[in-house]
C-alpha cells in the first residue's frame, strides 16, 4: 500500500505519513484492552488499585503468573477448555464440510429455504433455551460432562461453519471435480484430494472462527459443568472471585493466558486465514 | 483405443428441454471428430453424456462393444479436456499429470516414464516441477493435454479445448493437436463453436443445431456440399451468400435467374441433384429458391482469373454491384456490396453463422468485421488482389455458375 502511493511529489509522502499515523491509532485502539489487561497481570495488588491508575510500572512482577498456574484447577481448566473446542471443531468441520459441500454443489429445491433454516437455529438466544436444555441433558445422564457443553457447542456453531463453508466450495470450480472424475476419482476421493486441499485455506478459516467461538464459550459451560474436573478456563477465571475477595490480578493473568493459544493459532495459521477470507476476490 | 457409438442419443432436462435429439454417429477407431454449432446446440451436452458427467436420458452410448450409459466416468477409460484446463492448482504439473495414473495405483516409475514422455512430445519438460499459476495459457492447456495423453485411453474428450487462448496461440495449437492426433491417433472427440477449428482438424465434422444433427461429413463434402442452409452459412469463412432467385427451365436445361443475372445450370448438376439429394430439379421449375454462392465464387469481372467464369457461364452470369466496402487482405481482396432488398434473405442462423473465426486467423487481421457487414442484404466477394474496385464505383462481378448451392426456402433443405 505504502509503495503504491510512494511515487513521486510531496504530497504521496503525505500520504505516507497519514497512512503509518492511523494504522497506529487503530492498532493501538485496537490492542489497549489487551494490553492494559496484561499491565493489570504483572502490578502488585497495591498498584493495581492506585488511582489515578499508573501506567508505568516498575518492576513487573509475575506473582499473579505463579498464583494461576499453581492452581491445579487453573491447569486443569486450560486441559478441559482444549478439549472442549478441539472436539467442538472436528465435529463442526467433518459435518459442516460434508454437509456444505452437498449443499454448494448439489441443484435441490428449497436450497435457499434449507440455509435460512440452518442460519436460524443460530438466532435462538442461548438463555431461552439452557433451562429446557439443563432438564434434557439431566435425564440423559449428560450434566457435568464434556458432552453437554460440546453438544451446544457444535449446535450454534454449526450454522456459521456450514455458511462459511458453503461459500468457499461455491467458488471451486466445478470443472476440476469433474476432471478428476474422469481422471479416474470416485466422488469421495475427488472430494479429499482435490476439493479439501483446494478449500484448505477456506477450511482452516473456518476451524479457528470455530475454534474461537468454542473456546470463549461461556454461557453454557457456566450452566452445564459443575466441577473443576471438567470445566473450562471461561468458567474457571470467574473462581479467582472468592465471597470475599477478588484477585484481579490472578484473573488477568489468566485472561492473558487463555487469550495466547488463539493468538499463537491465528499467527500459525495467518497466510492460509488471508487467502481464505479473500477467496474469490482475487482470482488466479 | 476405441470405437465411440451413439445410438438414439437424447438428452432432456426437466420435463421438455430437449438439449440433444437422437444423435446417431458412428465414429471409428482413430477418428478425429469435431462437434461444431452455435452456444446452446447440444454439443457439449453431448460430449458430457459421452464422458460419463451427464446422464443420457434416452438412447445408448458404446464405447468399444460395452453400452456405457450406466458407468461412472472413472470406469469408461476416456481422458478429457476441458475449456479452463481445470488444472489441479495444488498440485505441479508432475503430479497432475500422474493423476490419474496415481489413483489407478500404477508403479512409481511407470507413472514418472511416461509423464516424461508426455511431457516430451508436448515440450513442457522444464516447467514439470511448477504449479499451474506459474504457467501460461499455452502451457497450461498443453499441461491439459499431457495430462490427457499420459492415461493411454480409448478416446479423448475436448471440450472447446482452444476458445481460452488469444488468435495466435490457437492457430498454433490447433496445429499441435493435429500434429499430436497424427501421432498417437486415439480416437478423438473435439467440440468447438469455431468452424475453422472444424474445418482444420476434424476428420468428419458434426453441424449440431438446437440439439439437432444437421450433416456429419468430411470437412471438404460439408463446405462443398451443405445439407441445408443453416449449414451451408455456418461452415465457411466468410459466410456463403444467400439470394432470392427463381429456377427456370431453359433450351432444355435449368437456369438460376435473380434480377438480370442468369446463371446456367449444367447437366451434371442435374444429375447430382438427383443422386445426392434424391430431388428433381423439374419439381422445383418456376418456383422460387434460395441461391447459395461463396464468396470466393464471385470474381472482378475485369480479372484474368474471371474469363474462365465468363466463358463457362456466359455473360449474363455476372451482376453489375457497387463496392460499399473494400477490405485489402494482400493476397486477395473482400468487397462488401448491397443487394435488392428483394433479392435478400433473411436468416435466424446467419448471425451465429459469421463466428469470430475470422479474427481467429493471426495472419489475417480481418478482425471479424465481415461478420457485421455480410448480415441481411449484404453481400460478400473474395476477388483477386489483382482487382482495380474503388469505393462506390459500379463495376461487373462474374459467378461461377458450376460452384453454386440451391435450396427449397420452405424446409430451408439442399436441393443441389
Amino acid at each position: 500500500m505504502a509503495s503504491a502511493t510512494a511515487t513521486g511529489g510531496s504530497k504521496s509522502n503525505l500520504n505516507v505519513i497519514l497512512f503509518y499515523v492511523f494504522l497506529f491509532l487503530f492498532v493501538l485502539v485496537s490492542l489497549f484492552p489487551l494490553l492494559w489487561v496484561f499491565k493489570m497481570s504483572i502490578v502488585t495488588k497495591a498498584d493495581l488499585f492506585q488511582s489515578p491508575a499508573t501506567t508505568l510500572v516498575a518492576p513487573p512482577i509475575s506473582d499473579n503468573y505463579g498464583t494461576i498456574f499453581s492452581n491445579p484447577d487453573f491447569r486443569r481448566a486450560l486441559v478441559n477448555s482444549t478439549i472442549i473446542a478441539g472436539v467442538t471443531t472436528v465435529i463442526c468441520l467433518f459435518f459442516g464440510a460434508i454437509c456444505a459441500y452437498a449443499i454448494a454443489r448439489l441443484r435441490f429445491r428449497f436450497k435457499s429455504t434449507v440455509m435460512t433454516t440452518i442460519l436460524a437455529i443460530s438466532f435462538f438466544p442461548a438463555v431461552a433455551i439452557i433451562a429446557p436444555l439443563f432438564v434434557l441433558f439431566s435425564n440423559v445422564g449428560l450434566i457435568n460432562t464434556y458432552w453437554s457443553v460440546i453438544i451446544t457447542d457444535v449446535v450454534f456453531a454449526l450454522p456459521l461453519t456450514i455458511w462459511i463453508l458453503v461459500a468457499f466450495f461455491k467458488e471451486l470450480p466445478k470443472d476440476l471435480e469433474e476432471a478428476a472424475k474422469v481422471d479416474g476419482a470416485t466422488t469421495v476421493q475427488a472430494f479429499r484430494k482435490v476439493i479439501v486441499p483446494l478449500a484448505a485455506p477456506g477450511v482452516f478459516t473456518t476451524a479457528i472462527l470455530t475454534f474461537i467461538f468454542a473456546w470463549n464459550e461461556f454461557l453454557f459451560a457456566n450452566t452445564f459443568l459443575f466441577d473443576a474436573t471438567t470445566q473450562p478456563v471461561t468458567v474457571a477465571i470467574p473462581n479467582f472471585a472468592t465471597v470475599y475477595t477478588v484477585d484481579y490480578g490472578a484473573q488477568s493473568a489468566a485472561a492473558v493466558v487463555v487469550t495466547i493459544p488463539l493468538v499463537i493459532l491465528v499467527l500459525l495459521f495467518q497466510r492460509r486465514i488471508v487467502s481464505g477470507l479473500t477467496a474469490g476476490a482475487v482470482k488466479g | 483405443m476405441a470405437e465411440v457409438t451413439l445410438e438414439n442419443v437424447t438428452k432432456i432436462y426437466g420435463e421438455d428441454v430437449v438439449a440433444v435429439d437422437d444423435f446417431n454417429l458412428d465414429i471409428t477407431d482413430g477418428e478425429f471428430i469435431v462437434f461444431v454449432g452455435p452456444s446452446g446446440c447440444g454439443k457439449s451436452t453431448a460430449l458430457r453424456m459421452i464422458a460419463g458427467l451427464e446422464d443420457i436420458s434416452r438412447g445408448k452410448v458404446f464405447i468399444g462393444d460395452n453400452v456405457v450409459n450406466d458407468l461412472p466416468p472413472r470406469e469408461r477409460d476416456i481422458a478429457m479436456v476441458f475449456q479452463n484446463y481445470a488444472l489441479y492448482p495444488h498440485m505441479n504439473v508432475r503430479e497432475n499429470m500422474g493423476f490419474a495414473l496415481k489413483l489407478r495405483k500404477m508403479d512409481k516409475a511407470e507413472i514418472a516414464r511416461r509423464v516424461d514422455e508426455a511431457a516430451k512430445i508436448l515440450s513442457i519438460e522444464r516447467f514439470l516441477d511448477r504449479k499451474p499459476k506459474a504457467l501460461s495459457g499455452g502451457q497450461r492447456q498443453r499441461v491439459a493435454l499431457g495430462r490427457a495423453i499420459v492415461r493411454e485411453p480409448k478416446a479423448f474428450l475436448m471440450d472447446e479445448p482452444l476458445s481460452n487462448l488469444d488468435a495466435k496461440l490457437r492457430v498454433e495449437m490447433r496445429t499441435s493437436i493435429s500434429k499430436l492426433h497424427n501421432r498417437i491417433g486415439v480416437t478423438t472427440i473435439y467440440v468447438t463453436h469455431d468452424q475453422t477449428e472444424a474445418l482444420t482438424m476434424a476428420d468428419r465434422i458434426v453441424v449440431l443445431k438446437d440439439g439437432k444433427v444437421q450433416q456429419i461429413d468430411s470437412p471438404q463434402v460439408m463446405y462443398d456440399h451443405p445439407n441445408n442452409i443453416f449449414v451451408a452459412g455456418f461452415i465457411g469463412s466468410p459466410s456463403m451468400n444467400f439470394i432470392r432467385a427463381r429456377l427456370d427451365r431453359e433450351n432444355g436445361g435449368y437456369v438460376v435467374k435473380f434480377g438480370p443475372t442468369h446463371l446456367p445450370l449444367s447437366r451434371e448438376a442435374a444429375g447430382e441433384a438427383k443422386e445426392r439429394r434424391g430431388q428433381d430439379l423439374g419439381e422445383f421449375a418456376g418456383k422460387e429458391v434460395v441461391l447459395g454462392i461463396r464468396p470466393e465464387h464471385i470474381e472482378d469481372a475485369s480479372v484474368e482469373e474471371a474469363a474462365a467464369m465468363t466463358a463457362a457461364g456466359g455473360e449474363e452470369s455476372s451482376m453489375e454491384v457497387e463496392p460499399q466496402v473494400i477490405e485489402s487482405m494482400g493476397s486477395e481482396k473482400y468487397l462488401y456490396f448491397d443487394i435488392g432488398r428483394d433479392q435478400a434473405v433473411h436468416l435466424d442462423g446467419a448471425e451465429d453463422a459469421t463466428d469470430d473465426s475470422a479474427a481467429d486467423e493471426a495472419d489475417g487481421g480481418v478482425s471479424g468485421t465481415s461478420g457485421s457487414v455480410t448480415g441481411g442484404e449484404m453481400m460478400t466477394a473474395r476477388i483477386s488482389a489483382a482487382s482495380q474496385a474503388k469505393l462506390g464505383q459500379k463495376m461487373k462481378v462474374v459467378i461461377d455458375s458450376s460452384k453454386i448451392r440451391i435450396f427449397d426456402p420452405e424446409t430451408e433443405q439442399a436441393i443441389l
